[in-house]
C-alpha cells in the first residue's frame, strides 16, 4: 500500500503533540514537580483535634513546604488522632523536640501541618513520632472560649 | 456447451437443491434446484425483487438458507466453517452492481488488494500481476485514478480486474449491464465472453436485460415467484412453451403478470366517490 | 394506556437487543486487534483522518474555553480577594471535567460522525459486502484500524485541549487581567495531583475514546444501506455518543471523586 511521506508525518506530529501536551499536564500543572516520591521519610503526629486536616495536606517548615499528609487514622485506645506526614529526604535535620502545629491558610483557607524545630542534638529518623504537637484551633470552640471567658470577666 | 441440468451433474460447479429461503415474512425462494455447469456462461433471470442478488449471496455463503443445498465444487456452503467459507471465496470472483471498488484506494491498489491481503508476494511482482489484470480489461493506463474519477462503466471493468485477481475458478455478475451506455455494454459483453473462455472460468450472470443476456449465455434460469419457471439454452427460451417466460423474454407488457396491480372493478371504483 | 405499554416494551427490547449486537460487534473489532497491530500502516492512515483532522477544532477549542474560564473565574474570584488562585481554577475545571468531556463532544461530532458516515457508506455502495466476498473480513480490516485510532486519538487530543485551555487561562488571566504569573503557577501546581487529578483525567478520555469510537463504527456498520439510513445513522452517532460521555462522567466521577 503507498502511504505518503506526509502521512506519516503528520500522525507523528500528532502523537507528538499529544504527548508532549500530557507531559506538560504532568510536570507544569500538577504537583509532580514538587513531590518527589519514594525520596520521603515518614514521622508519626498525634493530635486531639485535626480540624480540617485532609490526606495530601502540605507540611510546612518556616513556611516552605517539605512534604505532605500521607495517612489519617483515629486510635480509638489514646482517642487521639494519628497522622502520618511524608517530608523529603533532604530535609533530615529536624531536631526530635520539634513540635507540629496544624495552622490555617487564611481564614478560609486549608489546613497544614508546620513543623517548628527545636534544639535538640538528636534527628528525627524514619518512623519517629514527634511528642509535641499543637490541635488545630476549630472556630467554634475559640468563639464559645471567648464568649465564656467574656461572660465570666464580666461577673 | 449448453445442457439440461439433469444430465451429467458431476460437471456441475455449483448445484442448488431443494433451496428454500425467507427473509422475514417473505418467501424468496421456495424449493431451487439448479446446476452451473463448468466452464459456462449461465445467466439467471428474472424480474425485480425476485432474489436474484440473494441467490448470489446464498451461493458465496454471506447468507445461509432455511431449507435445502447449495453445493460449489463438491462443498456445501452452509456447513463450512469461517476460515473454510474464507478459503472457498478466494476461488470465487463477484462483480457488484456498483463496482463496490473502495473508495479510499485508487485503481491500482484497488486492484491489488486481494493480492496484498491474501499473498506475501513482493511488491514488483504485485505490480506485473495488477497490470496484467488492467491490461486485460484495457484500462491499465487508468491505474492512477480514484474510484470517483471512473464513469460507472470503468468501475465495472476495475471491480473485474479485480475480481480476478486471484484467478478465481467462477465469477458471479450482478446486474452487469443496469445503466450502462451501449458502448460499456458492448465492452463487458465482449470481456465476460473474453475471460470466461480464456480462463476457463465459470461465469453466472444475473440479470434482467434480455437482450445483452440472450446474446452471451449458453444457458438461461428464468425464475419467479421464489421457483424456477423455465430454463433453457437461449433459443430453446426463445420458442418456449410458457406464457409467462415468453412474456419476460420478449417484454411484453401484459400477460401473465399483469398490466394492472389487483384493483376493484374500475367502475365501481369511481362510482363510489 | 396499554398501547402505550407495549410501546415501552418493545423500545426496551430494541435497546437491548441493538446492545446485544453491538457487544458482539465490539468483541468481533477486539478480536481483530492484534491483526492490526501487525500492519500498523492502516493505523497510520486512520490516526490521520480521526485524530491529526480533529486536532486543529480541539485546540483551538481548548484555548477558547480555557480563555472563557479565566475570565469568568477571575470574575468570581477577585470578590474574595483570591484572584491568586485562578490558576487551580482554570486547572482544575479543566483536567478533570472539561478537557475530557468537551474534547469527547467535539470528537464525536468531528470524528465519530465522520467514521459512521464513511462506514456506512462502505456499506451503502456494497464496499463492505465486497469485501466479505474478497474472503477480507471488514470487521478487521475496516472496522478494527479505525476502532483503534479513534482510541488512542481520544486521550491525546483531550491533552492537547488541557495543555491549550490552561495557557489560555494564563493568558486571560496573567496576560490581561494581571494576576501574579507565579502565583498562577504555583497555586496550581500546589493543588493538582498528578495520580488524583490528571491520572484520571486521562483515565475519562480513555473510557470516553472507547465508548464514543465504539459507538460510531457500530452505528456505521449497522446502518441501512441507504443514503438516507446513513444520515440517520450519523445523527444517531452524535446523539448517543453525547449522550453515553455525560451519563459516563457522572458515573465515572462519581467513582474517582466521590469519596472524599
Amino acid at each position: 500500500m503507498k502511504q505518503s511521506k506526509t502521512t506519516e508525518l503528520l500522525v507523528g506530529m500528532f502523537v507528538a503533540a499529544g504527548l508532549a501536551a500530557l507531559f506538560v499536564l504532568a510536570m507544569q500543572v500538577s504537583n509532580l514537580s514538587t513531590l518527589s516520591q519514594g525520596n520521603s521519610y515518614q514521622l508519626k503526629a498525634r493530635f486531639d483535634n485535626i480540624g480540617g486536616l485532609k490526606v495530601r495536606s502540605p507540611v510546612t517548615a518556616g513556611g516552605v513546604r517539605v512534604g505532605r499528609v500521607a495517612g489519617i487514622e483515629y486510635d480509638d485506645q489514646r482517642y487521639q488522632a494519628v497522622v502520618t506526614l511524608l517530608v523529603e529526604d533532604k530535609y533530615d535535620h529536624f531536631p526530635d523536640d520539634t513540635s507540629a502545629s496544624i495552622f490555617t491558610a487564611g481564614l478560609l483557607g486549608e489546613q497544614y501541618i508546620s513543623l517548628d524545630p527545636g534544639g535538640s542534638e538528636e534527628y528525627l529518623q524514619d518512623g519517629s513520632e514527634i511528642e509535641i504537637t499543637q490541635s488545630a484551633l476549630v472556630l467554634e470552640k475559640l468563639v464559645s472560649k471567648f464568649l465564656f471567658s467574656k461572660t465570666s470577666e464580666g461577673k | 456447451m449448453p445442457q439440461a441440468p439433469t444430465d451429467k451433474q458431476s460437471d456441475a460447479l455449483v448445484r442448488i437443491r431443494g433451496l428454500y429461503f425467507t427473509r422475514g415474512e417473505r418467501v424468496i425462494f421456495d424449493g431451487v434446484d439448479m446446476d452451473i455447469p463448468r466452464g459456462s456462461v449461465t445467466a439467471i433471470m428474472g424480474p425485480s425483487g425476485t432474489g436474484k442478488t440473494t441467490l448470489l449471496q446464498l451461493i458465496g455463503g454471506q447468507l445461509v438458507p432455511d431449507r435445502g443445498s447449495v453445493q460449489v465444487d463438491g462443498q456445501e456452503v452452509q456447513d463450512l466453517s469461517r476460515s473454510q467459507l474464507y478459503e472457498l471465496r478466494k476461488r470465487m470472483g463477484m462483480l457488484f452492481q456498483s463496482g463496490a471498488l473502495l473508495t479510499d484506494l485508487d485503481v491500482f491498489d484497488n486492484v491489488a488488494f486481494p493480492l496484498r491481503e491474501h499473498t506475501d508476494l513482493p511488491e514488483s511482482m504485485i505490480r506485473d500481476l495488477v497490470l496484467m489484470k488492467l491490461q486485460a480489461v484495457g484500462l491499465r493506463g487508468a491505474r492512477d485514478l480514484q474510484p470517483s474519477e471512473l464513469s460507472g462503466g470503468m468501475a465495472r471493468r476495475v471491480a473485474l480486474a479485480r475480481a480476478i485477481a486471484l484467478d478465481p475458478m467462477m465469477i458471479m455478475y450482478d446486474e452487469p449491464f443496469t445503466g450502462q451506455d451501449p458502448i460499456s455494454k458492448g465492452a463487458l459483453l465482449k470481456l465476460i465472453r473474453l475471460l470466461n473462455d480464456a480462463l476457463g472460468l465459470t461465469s453466472i450472470i444475473v440479470s434482467h436485460d434480455v437482450e445483452e443476456t440472450e446474446e452471451i449465455s449458453d444457458y438461461i434460469y428464468v425464475i419467479s415467484g421464489g421457483r424456477v419457471v423455465g430454463h433453457g439454452t437461449p433459443e430453446t427460451l426463445a420458442n418456449t412453451d410458457s406464457e409467462w417466460v415468453r412474456q419476460f423474454m420478449r417484454g411484453l407488457p401484459d400477460g401473465p403478470v399483469p398490466f394492472h396491480y389487483p384493483a376493484p372493478d374500475y367502475r365501481d371504483d369511481l362510482l363510489q366517490a | 394506556m396499554i398501547a402505550w405499554i407495549r410501546r415501552l416494551g418493545r423500545t426496551g427490547i430494541d435497546f437491548f437487543e441493538k446492545l446485544g449486537r453491538g457487544s458482539l460487534f465490539l468483541a468481533a473489532t477486539l478480536v481483530g486487534l492484534p491483526e492490526v497491530l501487525r500492519r500498523p500502516r492502516l493505523l497510520v492512515a486512520q490516526m490521520l483522518s480521526v485524530g491529526v483532522l480533529s486536532l486543529l477544532l480541539i485546540a483551538i477549542s481548548g484555548l477558547f474555553v480555557g480563555m472563557v474560564l479565566g475570565l469568568q473565574g477571575y470574575n468570581t474570584l477577585v470578590d474574595f480577594d483570591a484572584e491568586e488562585s485562578l490558576g487551580v481554577v482554570v486547572a482544575l475545571s479543566i483536567v478533570r471535567e472539561l478537557g475530557p468531556v468537551v474534547t469527547a463532544l467535539l470528537f464525536a461530532g468531528r470524528a465519530g460522525s465522520a467514521l459512521t458516515a464513511e462506514i456506512g457508506l462502505m456499506k451503502a455502495t456494497e464496499q463492505l459486502s465486497g469485501m466479505e466476498m474478497m474472503a477480507v473480513d471488514p470487521v478487521h480490516r475496516v472496522i478494527a484500524p479505525r476502532f483503534l485510532a479513534g482510541f488512542l486519538s481520544m486521550p491525546l487530543l483531550a491533552a492537547v485541549f488541557g495543555a491549550v485551555g490552561i495557557y489560555g487561562g494564563y493568558f486571560v488571566g496573567v496576560g490581561l487581567l494581571g494576576v501574579d504569573e507565579g502565583s498562577y503557577w504555583a497555586q496550581m501546581q500546589a493543588k493538582v495531583d498528578l495520580y488524583e487529578d490528571v491520572m484520571n483525567g486521562v483515565i475519562k478520555s480513555l473510557v470516553f475514546g472507547f465508548v464514543v469510537t465504539w459507538i460510531a463504527v457500530f452505528e456505521g456498520y449497522d446502518t441501512v444501506p441507504t443514503s438516507e439510513g446513513v444520515s440517520r445513522a450519523t445523527t444517531r452517532t452524535v446523539v448517543h455518543s453525547a449522550f453515553a460521555v455525560l451519563a459516563l462522567d457522572f458515573v465515572l466521577t462519581a467513582l474517582m471523586f466521590g469519596k472524599d
